[in-house]
């Protein structure tokens, strides 16, 4: 018997071993909890393993499809199918080890005199420059320059209430407290009013083909934008749509991108934007994401999508957001109309049309969603 | 097997059936997952967390666990700004200025001490039980029977409320401090739902046990038809499963929930509709298909589309 409960119990670690090879987060509390579910439950009864292991180990339904393919070669003796998921994806990105074959320009680029005031111009140069023509050595210059910009947002009355000394509801609580002092008598009369909160910001971030010289310098600022402050949600517009707010929380930079760029199974894609846009709405935005939101679109609206979609789901996402605000790297184009079907159908839903192409109109940018 | 588990003490549940069965006297259909998740919560004595489309039944969970147990049933419904005040405690500020004055007129202030003022106030009488503390306090009442503490909605609360919550389901107690812990004796059973418009913290995530409740399948929803609506006659209700099936499929910005289907069943009973035909539908669209994007798109491939090709007609 207890044996057999040793081995049950090697299975279970197991289990849960493959689930985090397989890269599904799981915590020792889990497993232990997972140990005394299957305990309660009983290994002999069908299915109760798996539903026991679904009930504790799995805590967000995207995950459900790992666990079932991981379960089933643990538990089924299935021969592995082969999951390419796991299979890193190709992408480098760029900033992480300067180019080995922009040397020479580099060289040629750095002049003989005073070192300070050519930083300087160099930086002033630099902000004007168009991301896609930069080097990758002045693109991991220009990113390191958008890690310090900082943002905090427009902010909303919230229902979370704060105290104020002279006017607005009557806050009782503190009135009693201050009463006791003076024998009971409620001579200092406290008041609350309506808090403020910052409104939340989204960011959508299109990173099909037309977009590559751009994305990869615009997520940079997507991060500058999650970090340090709450109420941040960032998605890859691609193909589909991937969620990136916990891959670019935290404070590193180049390990917040690594994994946004293994979340991210698209990178340079083909472009369905309104489609992305559908996914966005459906599963997220019009949900309660959106609502009240501050919404920032980074694309260059290239859609191969039908434009009817577009405009449909910019109406849909105009109807909840609290403000649009489309970042269009190509608006900076001398002679730009936006002749593109999906960005055509998107602009009469747009509030604030903007350029996104360098790093001035990035702060532009950060202002234009700070505005109250 | 049904008749001799209620009223139950949870921890007695003996097996994932014994859920399935007592839930199912309680006219609430449970599958093999959502049953093994409750069984296990009650066995471990843990939270539960549900998540899963608007209308899929996440709620009714609980009012069925409560009516099981025969217990008490407390529901905190959650909204932005929600906080302590509102979800465990207050004190009725109206009555302590009262009292404070009587306490003047009566001469009892003068040469008092602060302190002695301050016991008088904050005195039991002078509290008002929020949920979070009526569910904590409940269950020391009775005998044994546990509350079944609703939390509706938890992603609608803010962060703070959420950690907060984390403090109270972890110890199933909390501290008031003008007068004292209060602990439930028997912890309440706590279902927590929510839409999924933000993900809820990792932190609560792990305190709970987890259920992606989903749509049902047409069977299962079939019964869940003849359960909820029993005049609704067989054939509509399983014509009724097979064409929510179908729209579920279609993409649509809000696919109906079993509350729907069951509404749009009672609503082609209330219309004399026997059977499925187009233009019952167009009659009674409103109750299955809430947006009118939705509504269109169904149109524009057409009732009696939709209608032949579940039906096979």
């Amino acid at each position: 018997m207890v044996t057999a409960q040793r081995t049950l119990d090697r299975h279970l670690v197991r289990f849960a071993d493959a689930l985090r090879t397989a890269g599904l987060p799981v915590p020792l509390a889990s497993t232990l909890e997972f140990g005394r579910a299957v305990a309660e439950v009983g290994a002999d009864r069908r299915d109760g393993v798996y539903w026991a292991g679904r009930a504790t180990l799995v805590h967000r339904p995207e995950d459900i499809p790992l666990y079932d393919e991981v379960f089933e070669q643990q538990w089924l003796g299935a021969i592995g199918r082969g999951r390419p998921a796991t299979v890193p994806s190709p992408v480098t990105l760029l900033l992480d080890e300067p180019g080995g074959d922009d040397d020479d320009e580099r060289e040629s680029e750095t002049p003989d005199s005073d070192v300070l005031s050519v930083r300087f111009s160099r930086v002033e140069v630099l902000s004007a420059r168009d991301f896609a023509e930069c080097s990758d050595d002045e693109l991991a210059e220009l990113h390191e320059l958008m890690a310090r910009l900082r943002f905090s947002g427009e902010s909303r009355r919230c229902r979370r209430m704060r105290p104020n000394t002279r006017s607005g509801r009557l806050d009782l609580r503190r009135t009693v407290r201050a009463a006791l002092r003076t024998e009971g008598e409620a001579l200092y009369r406290s008041y609350l009013e309506p808090g403020e909160r910052p409104r939340r910001l989204v960011l959508l971030l299109d990173v099909s083909g037309s977009m590559e010289a751009y994305a990869r310098a615009l997520i940079r600022f997507v991060h500058a934008a999650t970090v340090g402050r709450r109420d941040v949600e960032a998605f890859a517009l691609g193909t589909r749509l991937t969620r990136l707010t916990r891959e670019l929380s935290t404070r590193d930079p180049d390990a917040a991108l690594a994994r946004a760029a293994e979340a991210v199974t698209d990178w340079s894609g083909g472009t369905r934007l309104g489609d992305g846009l559908r996914l966005f709405n459906d599963a997220w935005g019009v949900r309660g994401m959106a609502r009240g939101a501050v919404v920032v679109v980074l694309s260059d609206g290239w859609d191969r999508g039908d434009p009817a979609v577009m405009s449909e789901q910019m109406q849909r996402l105009s109807r909840v957001a609290h403000r649009i605000v489309w970042v269009n790297p190509l608006k900076a184009t001398p002679g730009y109309a936006p002749l593109a079907q999906g960005m055509a159908a998107a602009l009469p839903h747009v509030d604030e049309f903007l350029e996104g192409h360098n790093l001035d109109s990035l702060e532009i940018l950060a202002e234009a969603i700070t505005r109250e | 097997m049904a008749g001799n588990v209620s009223p139950f003490s949870p921890h007695d549940v003996a097996s994932v059936d014994d859920v399935i069965a007592a839930l199912a006297a309680q006219s609430y259909l449970a599958d093999e997952g959502l049953a093994t998740a409750i069984f296990l919560a009650l066995r471990l004595r843990r939270p539960i967390l549900l998540e899963g489309e608007a209308g899929v039944g996440k709620t009714e969970v609980a009012k069925a666990l409560a009516t099981w147990s025969g217990g008490d049933f407390i529901r905190l419904q959650c909204y932005e700004g929600i906080d302590a005040a509102q979800a465990v405690y207050e004190w009725d500020y109206s009555k302590q200025l009262l009292h404070l004055r009587a306490a003047e007129a009566a001469g009892a202030t003068e040469g008092v001490a602060v302190a002695d003022l301050e016991d008088a106030l904050y005195d039991e009488r002078f509290l008002v039980r929020r949920p979070l503390l009526q569910a904590l306090s409940a269950s020391v009442a009775d005998s044994g029977t546990p509350s079944v503490l609703l939390i509706d909605e938890v992603d609608r609360a803010d962060d703070e409320f959420e950690a907060f919550l984390l403090e109270i389901l972890s110890e199933y107690a909390v501290t008031i401090p003008e007068v004292g812990e209060f602990r439930a004796e028997v912890p309440p059973v706590v279902v927590i739902t929510s839409n999924r418009t933000r993900d809820v913290h990792d932190a609560l995530k792990r305190r709970c046990l987890y259920h992606w409740v989903a749509h049902p399948s047409v069977e299962r929803e079939v019964e869940i038809l003849r359960v909820r609506a029993p005049h609704v006659p067989l054939a509509l209700a399983r014509d009724v499963a097979l064409v929510a099936a179908e729209l579920r499929d279609m993409g649509l910005y809000k696919p109906p929930g079993v509350a729907e289907t069951l509404d749009w069943a009672e609503a082609l009973v209330l219309i004399g509709a026997d059977d499925l035909d187009p233009e019952a539908i167009e009659f009674t669209v409103g109750t299955l298909l809430k947006y009118r994007e939705d509504q269109e798109r169904a149109r524009a491939r057409g009732f009696g589309d939709i209608l032949s090709s579940v039906l096979g007609a």
